[in-house]
Parts: structure tokens; C-alpha cells; sequence
């Protein structure tokens, strides 16, 4: 089995957020993940995917197979944009907290739906979320 | 933008989502949802999810949304047809939806909704 190369969309609509959980879950079945996994995955990646475009003022994906040391297959997706960054990394990680009119739920919500999550920011230079999901 | 088709059944406004809805859809259809309850008087509306892959914050509080709203204007919003996966991860994203009433299927919502299903009306599929 041959493993696809890595692929970028750029997240500059509502549309391109619907782009880029068909571009998941295209990615999460090849990688063979379970069904609940690749609605996670797809899930975490649409909350991500709309902060980018919301906050970040659009940005970018991109979605990538990745193999562990262990032999097992996952997809790691990163999302950039060079918005206005996240002062407060804790409280923005706080469940429920928005700074606009949301429930203050993608952050937290997509960090309990993958495997791994790391959240590079800086003020007035943008925002990097790189999530990671493996098989089981 | 795509929008989300009504159908009106006897007295029950009848949303089947069949498209992957990006936010302004799910405004949309929240404001077109609105105007047909009031223009035609209906009692009930279902949405039928039963094709939807993923529900996230924002398709979530959607349905909150419609429910609390259709309440206001006098009728009763049941969803149903939500895919296990998607309440599996409804939950871990910390989206409980405690005011919305559920059914596993459309002919149970109608009856929740003290509706009859027309057996070739439709929403049958
Ligand atoms: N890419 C980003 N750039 C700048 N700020 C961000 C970014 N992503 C998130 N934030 C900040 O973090 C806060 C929390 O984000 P989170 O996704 O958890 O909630 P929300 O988007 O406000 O609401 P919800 O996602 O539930 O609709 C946001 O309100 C915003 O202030
Ligand atoms: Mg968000």
C-alpha cells in the first residue's frame, strides 16, 4: 500500500471548511482508522479548520499520512494562518471560554477528539494547531 | 450556498439534511425555518440527520438553536436519525444538547410528535 503524499488547501470561506473535513475523511479511511475515529478526526478538524478562517482571518491545511514508531498509521493535520494569535493559550484551551459569539468549544472539544494536540501561537504574528490521530 | 429544502407534512415542517452544510447554510435554514413556522402554522419540525456524517459545535448548537426558537413560535423540534459515531463524538466535544428531544427515526419522531407518517409521502426513503 502506497501512502498518499501530504495535501494543502487554503481555508479562505465557510465552503473551504467543508473542503477540508472531505479532504479528512478521505485521508482518516485510507489511513484505515474505525468510523468513530474518522468522525472524530473530521469532527476536530471542522472546529479547527472555522478558528482558522473566524480567527485567524483564513489561513491554511495541511493533511498528512504519518507512520509511529511502532509501525502504526495516523494523519496529522496542521492548521496555520497569520492572524492576530492567542494572548491567553489557557483560558483560549478553557472549556467554554469565546472571545466572540461561540460556545467556546473547538479548542478543548478537538483537543479530547485526537491523540495529540499542540498549539504554537504568537501575538500579532498568527497560529499553528497541529493535531494528530492514530489507528488502532 | 446551498440551501436546505423544507417540506411541509400535515401540520409537521419536515429538514432533511443532505448536504454537507457549511455555516451559512445552517444560518439560513435557521432563519428559513423561522418564517415557515409562523407562515404556516406548523406544530412540529423534524430533522431528519439521518445522512449526516459529523455534527460540531456549530451544525450542534443549530439544533438548540432551532429547538428553543420553534418553542417560542409554538412547536415542538424532535432530530432524528443521528448516526452513533456522530453521538459518540457529539459527547467528547462536549456538546450534550440537553433541551433538544431526539428519535432514532423519522416515523418515531412523527409519532413523538403525534404525526402520521403518509405511507407514500415524502421523507420516505
Ligand atoms: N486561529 C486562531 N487565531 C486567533 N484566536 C483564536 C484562534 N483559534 C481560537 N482562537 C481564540 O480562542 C477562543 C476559543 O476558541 P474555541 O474554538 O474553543 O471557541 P469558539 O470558536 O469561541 O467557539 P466554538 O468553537 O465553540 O464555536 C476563540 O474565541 C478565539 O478567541
Ligand atoms: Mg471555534
Amino acid at each position: 500500500m502506497t501512502t498518499p503524499p501530504p495535501e494543502e488547501l487554503a481555508i479562505g470561506s465557510g465552503d473551504d471548511v467543508v473542503r477540508v473535513r472531505q479532504l479528512v475523511r478521505t485521508a482518516a479511511g485510507h489511513a484505515g482508522m474505525s468510523l468513530v475515529d474518522q468522525t472524530k478526526l473530521i469532527t476536530a478538524a471542522s472546529e479547527l479548520a472555522r478558528n482558522t478562517f473566524v480567527y485567524g482571518g483564513g489561513g491554511a491545511v495541511r493533511v498528512e499520512h504519518v507512520v509511529n514508531a511502532r509501525g502504526r498509521a495516523g494523519v496529522r493535520i496542521a492548521f496555520s494562518d497569520r492572524g492576530p494569535g492567542i494572548p491567553d493559550v489557557d483560558q483560549a484551551l478553557t472549556e467554554g471560554w469565546t472571545s466572540g459569539g461561540g460556545l467556546g468549544l473547538g479548542l478543548s472539544g478537538a483537543r479530547r477528539l485526537v491523540d495529540e494536540f499542540e498549539l504554537e501561537t504568537e501575538v500579532g504574528k498568527g497560529t499553528t494547531v497541529t493535531v494528530t490521530k492514530w489507528t488502532r | 450556498m446551498e440551501r436546505v429544502p423544507i417540506l411541509k407534512i400535515g401540520d409537521v415542517l419536515l429538514v432533511s439534511i443532505q448536504i454537507d452544510l457549511q455555516d451559512q447554510s445552517v444560518l439560513s435554514l435557521q432563519e428559513d425555518l423561522a418564517d415557515k413556522i409562523v407562515k404556516t402554522g406548523a406544530r412540529g419540525v423534524i430533522i431528519d440527520i439521518t445522512a449526516v456524517e459529523i455534527v460540531d459545535s456549530f451544525i450542534g448548537r443549530m439544533f438548540a438553536t432551532i429547538a428553543s426558537m420553534s418553542r417560542l413560535m409554538d412547536a415542538e423540534t424532535v432530530v432524528v436519525g443521528m448516526r452513533p459515531a456522530v453521538a459518540i463524538t457529539l459527547v467528547e466535544l462536549g456538546l450534550s444538547l440537553g433541551g433538544v428531544r431526539t428519535a432514532l427515526d423519522l416515523e418515531k419522531g412523527m409519532r413523538l410528535l403525534g404525526a402520521a407518517l403518509p405511507d407514500t409521502g415524502a421523507g420516505r426513503r
